[in-house]
């Protein structure tokens, strides 16, 4: 089997290599033959281990590939833990990442039209493009499979790269090059609580390894450390907070959650796959791993159900104000990462990584379909300018409707599960913050199914307020990119019912995950779980269907029915309506004071202490005074052999004397 | 210890790498003689015959055995084997390298291989020696026929003076170390180093005297490494000399020197330690910064390499001065990879020559990148191995003496010697600048040289790289050499 787990790993790797380094020879053909393989290869490797681990032919496997060097007793490892969670990941990775293969053939085939005519950088930038998202694939596969925090944390940046390539993948425009350089900053963030994180379970629990620590932590819960003073910590508790700070960073939680809306500025397959199915979900990915160490710690978990909470509703209501197609689904993806955090918070690892699961292929399904509309649009973006695009592509239509009803939380389809067997679980739990995350995640409901319909309005129905020349043009998209939509709307709509009964209540994530018994909120609530229908005719009494139904009908009163209502609105309601246009005040901040404090900061060093002190004084200074002496001991090489031998003897003379006569 | 009236039979197979090349330079004087080939071409592929046999040799018979034998003037051990295979490796390079160029200036004589091979066969003794008289013996052999091969270009003026200088103050160096040696003959009685190091041990009246032996004894030892004060030769003769016998003198005659500080002071004069580590304090000090700093004004390369290896013969004194294993281990693994990479870059510099033109001037390397991007990379990768940069293998050899120095307490020369290879960065990466962000003047000197010569550069160079990623095999070989 660990042959076949390094396939699955090197096979994209192998695809991206060769796309990337001889793109030039192999044209676009190729690359995209290449790397949608070797994708596909991986992808079918996965499901194949997924049904094996399902069905017992397959035991989970915990071991080493490649010891890379032993220091002081620890050791930095490649290995692979493969169980029924990280099989889940690796077949929702690969699965998303083959669509989006496909899905790009047809997105990026006049890519040439993105650049600056006779620009050398466009050149070979389609197999340039298919290299990126084979080699995230690799990344991402490296971290949902690593067994120890060294490979976590490889991976973690490796996504974190491949996602700032991609974000900035047409860098010669600015607002890209912003973009990556701000999705790079904000995660720096992140990964540095990462980082202080596995510096923690380094340096208290010895070791690297994921069940080593676990382990070691379980022996010794109430171990304590003293950070700031005198205060007393959980060992447990500020390595997990400082992990999950990583999670925030790459889950884009509040309040580090700024870059993922300005990451759409990176070509929309990418959006889909990096920045909506699966690098987002790592955070999600790393609790979930994580899950015995979090347990010891109410705290950390109360943390992390507090963040998510405010991610969900708070960056939901951004989404009402969004005018840019894309900008409404990365604000929703925020809300869904919320919600995702939240059933963590509540020991629910279970649904929130069903959650992550349904919403991979909802979400990935919405952005495609958005993508579709951007192609038909001439990458306009603007909904405003939309309308009525049903009658032109009826494909994107109705893959569009069946992503958005999944993500509404519609009886039946796979979101309805996911979320309510989160909201179900917050309802259930009496953890700090619960009550206040219950009236979140209930609002929410409100706020997706308003902005989802909002947008599926603005685009599909209603006047066309596009301009003549783009209407004339409007028509369905190639099929390349409209099978991938079929082929994402199928789990989009079906995959919850068939997996929500192992998955949240059966045995499928025994041994992957752990919960504690006193908080197994899962486990109370599937006391009165009778099977999916069951659960369907439960979501009829309870609050988020109706919420749901009336956010929709809002949708349909708005901009439907009186479209001439929202402006006015708007002027009523200014003061609010800033705040969410501000987003709250976060890019501010960061930009004018964090990132605009920096760049002061930095000013002043570069002009005073820089360029006075270190180059005026110390370099150039030295660099004269040696050059001087240089110039003086030169000199001495007088090429006459009478100086060489008298410099010698004084050698000798010198060394005689310092030693034979002093040291009487 | 056997005396004379106890004659017995040396055992001739332990000494078996020196008769060996000794009968194999007779073979190929008798075959040059003989050969009509104009080009020496028997003689050229008997000489590196020569050399490859005997580091086999050498590996088989000696690596892994502790023994005398001569009536104890002869030894074989570990860390001799090294440096002997060292020396026979860089011997062979250098003759890869210079083929072309001597023969383009008609110099490619049997003499040269001769020559060379008595030198080789100098060393090897000189690194074998447990006796004053095999190690003085030794070093003559190697000097007398480098004093010739300096010369060998009869033509020039230049070489005719650097063979002139390099001999009188070689000579003048010889007379300082037998001087010395006479000193330790006169105290002790025996010539054999194992009784010397007794006699030193239990040190009393004669101390004076022994001290006033040991300071001759360094000096002319120092005059080998070219070590600052007994260094202004070193200059002239790199420059002067024509570049394949450079490239000897500054590479296997190093590794040479390091086998006779091993021998003479590390070994011989052990238990005086406290008194040498405070006068080679003395000469690293000194070579570090007179080193850097002179070469940083250098425009010919021959010369900046000299100036250069200065600061490098500081670090192996470091090495050495620590007087631990681990210095030691260090210093021998700074000899070796430092020879060989220094190799690569006079091979370089040979590459470029051609007939009737040196390419030896910093200019020379303007816009090499343009011109062959394989060897402006290969020329980057030594530069920045000897600057010492990681991912090479100068960084481990620095690395290794740095923490050997520290370990005996030499903090403030280990900052020292960093202070210095910054220094140093400067005149080493101001070459990769020229070499990939100027423009050359004119057309520029292209690359020449055989398939062979190339092949055997382009592997010496990679080899930097492959070392600077896996050290640690050679870096456990020199210390596995001196562990306890």
């Amino acid at each position: 089997m660990k042959t076949i787990y390094l396939l699955i790993v090197l096979f994209p790797l192998v695809g991206a290599l060769i796309a990337g380094l001889l793109g030039s020879r192999i044209g676009r053909e190729g690359a995209h033959w290449v790397t949608s393989l070797s994708v596909g290869i991986s992808f079918a490797l996965s499901l194949l281990v997924l049904i094996g681990l399902m069905a017992g032919w397959v035991q989970p496997f915990n071991g080493t590939v490649y010891t890379w060097m032993v220091s002081e007793g620890i050791r930095f490892e490649v290995g692979f833990l493969v169980d029924n969670l990280s099989a889940m990941m690796m077949t929702v990775v690969t699965f998303v990442s083959l669509m989006v293969h496909v899905y790009t053939i047809g997105y990026m085939s006049h890519d040439e039209e993105n650049w600056p005519a006779g620009s050398l950088a466009g050149v070979n930038a389609y197999q340039r493009f298919f290299s990126y998202i084979a080699l995230f694939t690799f990344a991402m596969l490296m971290l949902v499979m690593s067994n120890n925090f060294l490979q976590l944390f490889f991976a973690w940046e490796a996504v974190g790269l491949v996602s700032y390539l991609l974000i900035g993948f047409w860098f010669n425009r600015p607002t890209a090059v912003f973009a990556n350089l701000k999705a790079f900053l904000v995660n720096r963030a992140g990964d540095f609580g990462l980082l202080l994180g596995i510096g923690a379970v380094l340096f208290y629990f010895g070791s690297l390894d994921y069940v080593e620590v676990f382990a070691a932590a379980e022996a010794d819960p109430d171990r304590t450390m003293s950070i700031f003073g005198g205060a007393e910590w959980k060992v447990v508790t500020v390595a997990g907070i400082l992990l999950f700070i990583g999670a925030m960073g790459k889950s884009a939680q509040a309040p580090l959650h700024v870059w993922l809306p300005d990451s759409m500025e990176g070509p929309t397959p990418i959006s889909a796959l990096i920045h909506a199915a699966t690098m987002v979900t790592a955070g999600i990915f790393l609790v979930a791993r994580m899950s015995p160490l979090y347990e010891l710690s109410e705290v950390a978990l109360s943390f992390i159900l507090v963040i998510g909470a405010f991610t969900a509703f708070f960056m939901g209501l951004i989404g009402l104000v969004q005018n840019d197609i894309k900008r409404v689904v990365a604000y929703s993806t925020l809300s869904q990462l919320g919600y995702m955090v939240v059933a963590l918070g509540v020991s629910a690892y279970a649904a929130g990584v069903f959650h992550l699961m349904t919403h991979a292929f909802f979400k990935a399904l919405l952005f495609l379909g958005a993508g579709s509309v951007i192609i038909a649009m001439h990458h306009k973006q603007d909904m405003r300018e939309m309308g009525g695009l049903k009658q032109y592509m009826p494909v994107t239509y109705w893959t569009m409707l069946l992503g958005t009803l999944a993500l509404i939380g519609f009886p039946g389809f796979s979101g309805f599960f996911s979320k309510d067997a989160i909201i179900e679980a917050v309802h259930a739990s009496d953890r700090a913050g619960a009550g206040f995350a219950y009236l979140m995640v209930l609002l929410g409901v409100f706020v997706t199914a308003l902005y989802s319909f909002r947008l599926f309005f603005m685009v599909f129905h209603g006047e066309g307020r596009m301009d003549h020349h783009t209407r004339e043009h409007l028509q369905e998209s190639p099929r390349v990119v409209t099978v991938p939509l079929i082929l994402l709307a199928v789990p989009s709509v079906l995959i919850g019912l068939f997996t929500i009964g192992p998955m949240v209540f059966g045995g499928f994530f025994d041994g992957a995950i752990f919960v504690h018994r006193a908080n197994d909120v899962l486990a109370y609530l599937g006391q009165d779980y009778t099977g999916p229908f069951g659960f369907i005719a439960h979501g009829f009494v309870t609050p988020p269907l109706y919420l749901a139904a009336a956010g929709v009908a809002t949708a349909w009163f708005l901009y439907i029915k009186r479209p001439d209502l929202p402006p006015v609105i708007q002027s009523r309601l200014r003061p609010l309506h800033a705040v969410l246009e501000n987003k709250y005040g976060f890019d501010d901040l960061y930009i004018k004071g964090v990132a605009g404090g920096s760049r002061a900061l930095g000013g002043f060093f570069s002009r005073v202490t820089d360029a006075r002190l270190i180059d005026g004084l110390l370099v150039n200074g030295t660099a004269r005074s040696i050059g001087w002496a240089a110039g003086v001991m030169r000199r001495l090489q007088t090429g006459y052999l009478y100086h060489y031998a008298f410099v010698m003897i004084i050698g000798l003379v010198v060394m005689l004397t310092w030693f034979v006569f002093g040291a009487r | 210890m056997t005396t004379a009236d106890a004659f017995e039979t040396p055992d001739l197979m332990l000494a078996l790498p020196e008769i060996w090349l000794l009968a194999m330079a007779c073979l190929v004087l008798v075959v040059d003689l003989f050969s009509k080939d104009r080009d020496h071409t028997p003689a050229f592929w008997l000489t590196q015959f020569a050399l490859v046999s005997t580091a086999v040799i050498t590996i088989n018979l000696q690596w892994g055995v502790d023994a005398t034998t001569f009536s104890g003037t002869y030894v074989a051990d570990d860390f001799g084997t090294i440096l002997k295979v060292a020396a026979l490796g860089l011997g062979f390079l250098g003759f890869a390298y210079s083929r072309d160029y001597m023969r383009d200036r008609g110099l490619l004589t049997g003499e040269f291989y001769m020559l060379s091979l008595f030198a080789m066969l100098g060393m090897l003794v000189t690194i074998s020696a447990h006796n004053l008289l095999t190690l003085y013996l030794g070093v003559e052999l190697m000097s007398l026929c480098f004093y010739a091969l300096v010369a060998m270009d009869r033509d020039s003026p230049r070489a005719s003076e650097a063979a002139m200088k390099y001999f009188v103050l070689g000579a003048l160096a010889s007379g300082m170390l037998l001087y010395g040696m006479s000193m330790l003959y006169g105290t002790t009685g025996s010539l054999d180093l194992a009784t010397i190091r007794e006699a030193a041990a239990t040190l009393e009246d004669n101390r004076i005297l022994f001290l006033f032996g040991l300071v001759f004894m360094v000096v002319g030892v120092a005059f080998k490494f070219g070590a600052v004060p007994f260094h202004m030769w070193v200059p002239d003769v790199y420059h002067g000399a024509p570049t394949p016998v450079t490239l000897m003198i500054a590479t296997a005659s190093k590794v040479a020197a390091v086998g006779l500080f091993l021998r003479l002071i590390g070994e011989g004069l052990e238990p005086l330690i406290a008194d040498w580590q405070q006068m080679i304090v003395i000469l690293a000090v000194l070579s570090l910064l007179v080193g850097n700093t002179v070469a940083l004004v250098q425009t010919n390369i021959k010369r900046m390499l000299a100036y250069s290896t200065f600061n490098h013969m500081g670090f192996i004194l470091m090495g050495l001065l620590a007087g631990a294993p681990g210095g030691y281990g260090a210093a021998v693994f700074y000899a070796v990879t430092y020879a060989m990479t220094v190799a690569a870059a006079f091979g370089v510099v040979l590459l470029l020559s051609q007939k009737n033109f040196e390419a030896d001037q910093l200019t020379d390397f303007k816009g090499l990148n343009e011109r062959s991007p394989l060897y402006a990379f290969i020329m980057l990768l030594l530069m920045i191995s000897l600057t010492g940069i990681p991912g090479t293998v100068g960084f481990y050899a620095k690395w290794l003496v740095l923490k050997a120095t520290v370990e005996a307490g030499f903090v403030w020369l280990a900052v020292l010697a960093v202070a210095g290879a910054v220094v140093g960065a400067f005149y080493y990466l101001r070459i990769v600048r020229l070499m990939y962000f100027d423009k050359p003047e004119g057309a520029g000197p292209q690359p020449s040289g055989s398939g062979g010569f190339r092949a055997v550069l382009t592997l010496n160079g990679l080899a930097v790289l492959a070392l600077g990623i896996f050290p640690g095999a050679l870096v456990a070989i020199c210390m596995a050499a001196f562990a306890p």
